[in-house]
This record gives structure tokens, C-alpha cells and sequence, in this order.
């Protein structure tokens, strides 16, 4: 007998509909935003516990929310910024509201998604939409987020154990990398914006107290206590932060997966249009390795974190640009979930 | 809730002297069947001996057990997503179809009888497509009113001398079925255009094996796992000719369609993409998806669409959900559309009415199930009956589904009544009329314990090149006591639906 081909090795790869790579690249980033906004909601109330009173106005800084937030809040105050954050359904960028966008994304891709995924997302999403204004009471919020945080992991387990590994999920990955990317660095500018009490300067027990924390909400402070030990300069924190290679959350680290799963639909599925995508991400990954953090600080921390954002946003714009374009005649109305309206922050 | 102990004293008196004492113990004690056919108590005849085990088991089972079992099945079919969503202005609800724990048992020589009765009909109906889109022999020789056909609503223009492969139009077809006071399976109504519910048999069946494990253990049943199996296999065979590897899809409205459960159910199931009609476009009246990659061929379309929505070009020209130069691309054959455009006219109620007279004049046979007898009232005899008898018979209207706009005699007001002649009269084309059929009942989980409640039975037949029926078919039951009414519109649950395998 000669040797067997085993059928599923020699299959050539399906076809995937542009709208579920759509789909799956925005189901992962809705809910890696769901799980970032939960920690920076911690974070926070840890700042302001700590004497940090601007903490949940800076929330609403670096989200660029302040002229929705405005418009209906007078003032920054904690309950009114966790409501706009977690319940406010009127607010695109709250809790609820991303909830909804990715249980809709996750219903548009059921046909591809493992059941034990749907059933998670399913139960997840409802009970997010069904909070209420008991659920975010000041002594509520830390064990919410905890909740939220968890259930997000849930979802990222249950992916990696059960999501077949084609195209959609190389989508689906590129997703959550780009929104973890964008996410360390809001984190980062958060604590940057949230200035401190007039007493305490650069380095004082409530800078770094505030540095700890922005580590813990990021899953990174032992790890971090491992290998920098007692060093706990900003520049070392915020470097971490950036640049550890090891550090599943890190800057850099997300960058080089994004930049691995748009290389494989180049390689993998030949999706020649992967090619100019790769080449911006090499470009912001260039813009990363080739400053020290000393540098980045000194020249500016917050202009090159705005500019990562930028450039992350301009690779979404690249990727929907090659693998779902608006069809040619142009009159098809907008859907408002799955279609191009799907928004950065 | 009633002990079940309690219960077996209290009605030991009414027990039925037909059956043996033993299957009259525990749940079934307070059975009280008025005297309709009861598909797991009052069947005529002997019982077979696995559905007497069927009914020691559950009668076995407390109460409290049962209940727990139900909510655990209907947290599971939430969870898992096996529900229609309901929207109101502000918000929209999931819902699942209430599944009744008692599966409805049909004997191997029960289905053999339906299978054939089915497959005959599917026959017969497209048969009759073929012809009133080409020939129209049947038409000419007077055996359908030319009227009722060329004047339907539902006749499709663009469907004459279209040859659609295999000769087929209707791929899908789902055929309402009750049975009478003696168990004479009686055809209600055909769904030749885009029946649903049969993702509900499947998972019916699957929630059934897993909360139920004890009641179903070694009872042999006819699977129901090969439906997206054969309905692809089905799809393909009909795709265009000279096309080697056909890329089959389905189309549905989308996430925001009450039915999307059913949608995704059956993408999965047959290993198709689920495409809505922004994923395709045409080119040269060729179908084609948007992919990754870019433009991908397609051959068939499992469509899950009215026809009106199929395509703005040639129908509703608001419609977004469509595909423009669908059927200028079909009408060219380079793509298959299941089922056809313009099949409405065949499972229209008055053309139903003629069911009978079809089957024989194309197949020279006599209906092995045989339709409910019907009174056309676009025929002046049908209508001086329908107004005369109205308070004894169901009237409804031919245009509707879903149970609505009909009226059931014996339950109506005399005011409904008046009301309804008033109807009558103004459009008696729009109605027929049929006797009041003593639906047959079975056991079924409610307030007070088991009591019996009206079911019909839906089995769903695929056709590409034949006909292929999947193994029982969609039971639904009126979950109000003493309601005709199945749909789940309208108050409707349904069932796991068992045939014994041998």
C-alpha cells in the first residue's frame, strides 16, 4: 500500500467572508476593551483613595470624552463618571454599550464560533447589559470590576481552547493585540494625567504608590517586583511597561503578535494586501526599539503615546480598507453594528 | 405541588380500565385524557411494549424531579443561545420555544406510513410547479381553476420557462400534520416556500438526551443528526450544471431576524457560510461573496428570505436584505435557489384544497395522507356552506400564516361569529373552511402535573435530485388547555419528536 493523504491536512483553506473577519477582529477587541476599561475603573478608585481627586476626571481626559461627558455631567464626580463608564447606555463607549457591540459581533459570527464560546459571551453580555445603579456603588465597583475582569479571561480561555485556528482567527487575534497595544498605553497616560496632591512630587510614597497600582491593574506587579526588584522609578515602570518582552500586556509584545498574525494572512492564506499592513506595524515597532525609555520620557511621553495611537488606528483603517471594503456601489446604508462604523474608542 | 402518591388515591377510581393498572401509577395518575387520541395512552390497540416502558419510567419520576429537569432544559436552551429574539421599541428579549419534557412517540410503521405520505407529496407538489411555470397541462385540462393559479399573489412571472435543475422547486418542504379522533394522520397545511423549526427537532433532541438520560436509555430511535448533512448534499446536487465543487451558502436577513438561531443552526450543521445580502453581489449575472481573498463564485443559495425580499431589482425595491440582479443571475442559471422563487403558490390554502386531485393527476395515485376536508369559499357552494356552518368549522384566511386571522367555530362568540361572516362576504376568495379536527392529545408538563394537550406534527422533507425525510419531524403543542392553536407565536411549546427504529 502506498502512504494516505490525511484529508484534513491537504484541504486547501476556506474562503472567509470579509464580514466575519470584520466580525471576529471586533469581538476580540470590543471585549480586550471591556476587560481594560474594568482595570482602569480600579485603578482609578485606587488613585483617588490614595489623594489623587483628579482621577476620574483624567478618565474622561484620556478617553476624549470630555464634551459627551460634559454635556449631560457638570461636574467629574466618582459616581458620575463609573455611571457613564459601566451603565450609561446612551454612552458608546460605556461598559453596556461595548457589551452590546461585541454580543452583536459574537452573534454575527455563531457560525463560526465554538457553541462554549457563544454560551459564555451569551450569559457574559446579558448580565453586563442588565447592571444597574445598585451594581457600581462605591462599595460594589472593586468587586465588579474583579467580575468583569474575570469573565473577560473566561472568554480569552475558552478561545484559546476552542477557537479553529484559520483565518478568523488570525483576525480575531490581530484584534485583541491592537487593542491590547492601544489600551497599555492609555493606562500609561492615565497616570500621567492624573496629577498628583500638591504635597506629595515625583517619586514621593503617593507617586509611587500610584506607579504600584497602575502595575497591578495592568496583572503586572510581582512580576515586575521579580525582575526590577525595589527600583520603582517611573522611567523603570513605565519601560516595563513598554518594552518588556516578556510581559504578556507590554507595549512591545503586543506589537510583535499583531505583527505575527498580519504576517501569517500574508504567508498563510496569501492575502497579498497583508503586505503594506505588516510593513506600518514594522514601522511603529521601529518607533518603539529604536528610542530608549529615557528618551521617550525626555522627549515627550505623552506625544509618543498619542502617536502609537495613531498609528494603531491608521493599521484598522489599512486593515478594513484591504479585507472589507464598502462595496463599490456606494448607496448601501451603513449597518449600524457590522458595518464600517465600528469605532476606535 | 401535589404529591404524586396523593394523587394516584385521589383519581384511583377514573383510571382507564383499557390500560394495565401499573402504567395508571405516579405522574399519570391524574392523567385525566378526554377521551381524545392520546399519542402515549389512548392509541387504539395494543400499546407497543417501549412505549409502555416509556410510560413506567416517566410515571416513575416525582413531580418536584420532573420540574427540575424542565427549568434545568430551558436554562440550558437560553444559555446555549436556542432562542428567537422578540423586539420591542426599546429593547429586545430572547425567548426560547417551550420544550416539554414528554417526547412524543411515533411507531417505526406509524413513520413509514408519513414518510411515503410526505415524499408523495413533495413529489407531487413539484410536479405541479414544473408544470404551471412551463406547460400548464393542468391548467388546460381543467383539473386546478386557471384563476387560482395565474391569479395567486404568490405566482412568480418570472418563473415561467425557467428550467430549474432536477426539476425541483421545492428543497424544503415542512408538511403540518394532525391526527383525528381515531389517529388518522390528516395534512393540515404544506410549507413549500421557507418553512422553519427544524433546528428545534435537532436540539429538541439533544436537550432530550441530556436531561432525560434514565426516561430514553435503550430505547432505539431513528437519529435526526443527518439533516445539514442531507440538505447540503441536497443543495449541491442541484447546483448549476458543469459545476464540479459548488459553493452552497446560506442566506439569511441577518442577526436582527427572529429565526438567526435557526440560521446559524443550519450553516453549522451543513459546513456553508452564512452570508447576508450585503456578503454577495453579482457580476455578469454571476453570484459572487466578499471575502478576504475577494470575490468568491457562488453556485447555490439555501435561502432564508421571502421571495419578495430576495432581490430590490425585481422586487421590493425598498428591500436591503436582498441581493440586486439575484434573479436576473438566476434566471440566466448560474445559481440554484432553494426553495425556487414563486413556490408560494403551491402551499396556498385553496390551492391545498385541490392537493388530492393533483397527486392523482400527475402520479396516478391516491393520497397516501389525505387533507382535511376543505370548503373553498371563492366557490359559491364552499361559501353558502362555510356562512351557514361557520360556528362548527375553523375559517381562515388563505394569505396569512402563524395562526392568525382565523377563526374556530365552536370557541367563538356570537358577536365573532357575526363579525366574521361580515369578512366572509366581503372577500370570500380570501377564505376557506374546514370541519373542527378533534386534534389528538399528549401528555404534557402544566401547572397542576401531566394533562393531555393538543399537538400536531411537522416532518421536514428534503429534495435535490430525490426526497430524503428527516426521521419524525417538529411537534408542537398548545400549551393552553383545550387550544388548537400550536404556533409558538401564539402560545406553542414543542416536543422531542421519538420513531422507533424498529
Amino acid at each position: 500500500m502506498s502512504m494516505s493523504l490525511d484529508p484534513v491536512a491537504t484541504v486547501s483553506p476556506h474562503p472567509l467572508l470579509s464580514r466575519y473577519a470584520e466580525c471576529s477582529m471586533w469581538l476580540a477587541r470590543y471585549m480586550e476593551r471591556i476587560e481594560n476599561l474594568a482595570r482602569i475603573i480600579d485603578v482609578t478608585e485606587i488613585f483617588v483613595r490614595s489623594g489623587a481627586s483628579d482621577g476620574w476626571r483624567a478618565i474622561v481626559q484620556i478617553n476624549a470624552d470630555e464634551e459627551r461627558f460634559y454635556a449631560s455631567h457638570s461636574k467629574a464626580t466618582a459616581d458620575r463618571v463609573i455611571a457613564f463608564y459601566v451603565i450609561d447606555a446612551g454612552n458608546p463607549t460605556s461598559i453596556t454599550s461595548l457589551a452590546l457591540a461585541a454580543r452583536e459581533n459574537a452573534r454575527a459570527l455563531r457560525p463560526l464560533i465554538s457553541t462554549e464560546m457563544w454560551s459564555q459571551l451569551n450569559i457574559f453580555t446579558q448580565f453586563l447589559r442588565g447592571l444597574r445603579a445598585e451594581d457600581i456603588r462605591p462599595s460594589e465597583i472593586s468587586q465588579l470590576c474583579a467580575r468583569i475582569k474575570q469573565e473577560c479571561q473566561t472568554h480569552t480561555g475558552i478561545t484559546e481552547g476552542t477557537f479553529y485556528r484559520d483565518q478568523a482567527s488570525l483576525f480575531y487575534n490581530a484584534g485583541r493585540q491592537l487593542e491590547r497595544a492601544d489600551q497599555i498605553t492609555r493606562l500609561i497616560d492615565i497616570k500621567y494625567h492624573t496629577l498628583l496632591p500638591v504635597a506629595a512630587g515625583v517619586g514621593s510614597e503617593v507617586d509611587i504608590s500610584q506607579w504600584t497600582s497602575v502595575l497591578r491593574s495592568a496583572a503586572g506587579y510581582h512580576a515586575y517586583r521579580r525582575v526590577m526588584a525595589g527600583d520603582l522609578r517611573p522611567s523603570s515602570v513605565v519601560g516595563f511597561l513598554l518594552k518588556s518582552e516578556a510581559f504578556p500586556r507590554s507595549l512591545v509584545c503586543s506589537l510583535r503578535h499583531l505583527h505575527n498574525n498580519v504576517s501569517r494572512l500574508r504567508s498563510d492564506y496569501r492575502l497579498r494586501d497583508a503586505g503594506g499592513i505588516v510593513e506600518r506595524i514594522e514601522f511603529l515597532r521601529a518607533g518603539l526599539d529604536d528610542q530608549t525609555v529615557g528618551q521617550i520620557i525626555t522627549r515627550g511621553l505623552h506625544e509618543f503615546l498619542d502617536w502609537v495611537q495613531r498609528q494603531l488606528q491608521d493599521v484598522q483603517t489599512d486593515v478594513a480598507q484591504a479585507f472589507w471594503p464598502p462595496p463599490r456601489p456606494v448607496s448601501a446604508p451603513a449597518i449600524e453594528i457590522s458595518g464600517q462604523t465600528q469605532s476606535q474608542s | 405541588m401535589g404529591d404524586s402518591a396523593d394523587e394516584s388515591v385521589t383519581h384511583h377510581g377514573t383510571q382507564n380500565a383499557a390500560s394495565p393498572p401499573s402504567h395508571r401509577e405516579g405522574l399519570f395518575s391524574g392523567y385525566l385524557n378526554d377521551a381524545f387520541f392520546c399519542e402515549l395512552t389512548n392509541s387504539g390497540g395494543p400499546p407497543d411494549p417501549r412505549i409502555l416502558q416509556l410510560r413506567e419510567r416517566l410515571g416513575a419520576l416525582e413531580l418536584g424531579d420532573l420540574r427540575n429537569r424542565a427549568a434545568n432544559a430551558e436554562r440550558e436552551l437560553y444559555n446555549l443561545g436556542i432562542t428567537f429574539t422578540v423586539y420591542s421599541e426599546r429593547n429586545s428579549i430572547d425567548r426560547i420555544l417551550p420544550f416539554d419534557l414528554v417526547p412524543r412517540v411515533l411507531t417505526n410503521p406509524e413513520w413509514r406510513h408519513v414518510e411515503a405520505g410526505v415524499r408523495q407529496r413533495v413529489t407531487a407538489l413539484n410536479m405541479f410547479l414544473w408544470d404551471i411555470y412551463h406547460d400548464q397541462a393542468i391548467l388546460k385540462d381543467g383539473v386546478v381553476p386557471r384563476e387560482l393559479v395565474v391569479g395567486n399573489a404568490n405566482y412568480c412571472p418570472q418563473m415561467i420557462g425557467l428550467d430549474v435543475p432536477g426539476k425541483t422547486y421545492v428543497h424544503v418542504s415542512g408538511t403540518d400534520l394532525v391526527r383525528d379522533d381515531d389517529g388518522t394522520f390528516l395534512v393540515l397545511e404544506d410549507n413549500a416556500r421557507t418553512p422553519s423549526g427544524v433546528s428545534y427537532v435537532i436540539e429538541n433532541r439533544h436537550t432530550m438526551l441530556r436531561v432525560m438520560p434514565d426516561v430514553a436509555a435503550g430505547i432505539d430511535l431513528l437519529p435526526v443528526d443527518d439533516y445539514g448533512v442531507q440538505l447540503q448534499r441536497a443543495l449541491a446536487e442541484v447546483a448549476p450544471e458543469g459545476v464540479d465543487d459548488p459553493q452552497v451558502v446560506l442566506l439569511s436577513p441577518g442577526i436582527y431576524n427572529s429565526a438567526y438561531f435557526e440560521h446559524v443552526f443550519l450553516a453549522r450543521e451543513m459546513g456553508v457560510p452564512l452570508v447576508e445580502g450585503q456578503d454577495l453581489t453579482i457580476e455578469n449575472d454571476k453570484v459572487y461573496m466578499r471575502t478576504t481573498a475577494g470575490l468568491r463564485p457562488v453556485h447555490s443559495i439555501y435561502r432564508r428570505l421571502n421571495d419578495e425580499f430576495l432581490d430590490p431589482d425585481a422586487f421590493n425595491p425598498s428591500s436591503m436584505l436582498g441581493v440586486p440582479g439575484l434573479v436576473s443571475a438566476y434566471r440566466k442559471g448560474n445559481v440554484t435557489i432553494a426553495n425556487a422563487l414563486g413556490t408560494g403558490v403551491a402551499d396556498d390554502k385553496a390551492v391545498y384544497a385541490y392537493l388530492p386531485r393533483i397527486i392523482r393527476y400527475y402520479l396516478s395515485e391516491e393520497p397516501i395522507l389525505k387533507n382535511v376536508e376543505t370548503h373553498i369559499c371563492a366557490e359559491p357552494e364552499g361559501l353558502a356552506y362555510t356562512l351557514a356552518n361557520l360556528e362548527n368549522l375553523v375559517a381562515k384566511p388563505v394569505g396569512e400564516s402563524g395562526g392568525y386571522g382565523l377563526i374556530i367555530g365552536p370557541h367563538a362568540t356570537r358577536e365573532e361569529l357575526a363579525e366574521f361572516r361580515t369578512k366572509l362576504r366581503a372577500d370570500p376568495a380570501n377564505y376557506i373552511s374546514q370541519p373542527v379536527v378533534r386534534l389528538s392529545v399528549s401528555p404534557t408538563l402544566c401547572e397542576t402535573g401531566l394533562e393531555p394537550r393538543h399537538v400536531d406534527l411537522r416532518p421536514f422533507a428534503v429534495t435535490g435530485r430525490s426526497t430524503w425525510v428527516l426521521p419524525g419531524g417538529l411537534s408542537r403543542v398548545a400549551l393552553k388547555r383545550g387550544s388548537l392553536v400550536v404556533n409558538s407565536s401564539q402560545g406553542g411549546g414543542s416536543k422531542d419528536t421519538w420513531v422507533l427504529a424498529s
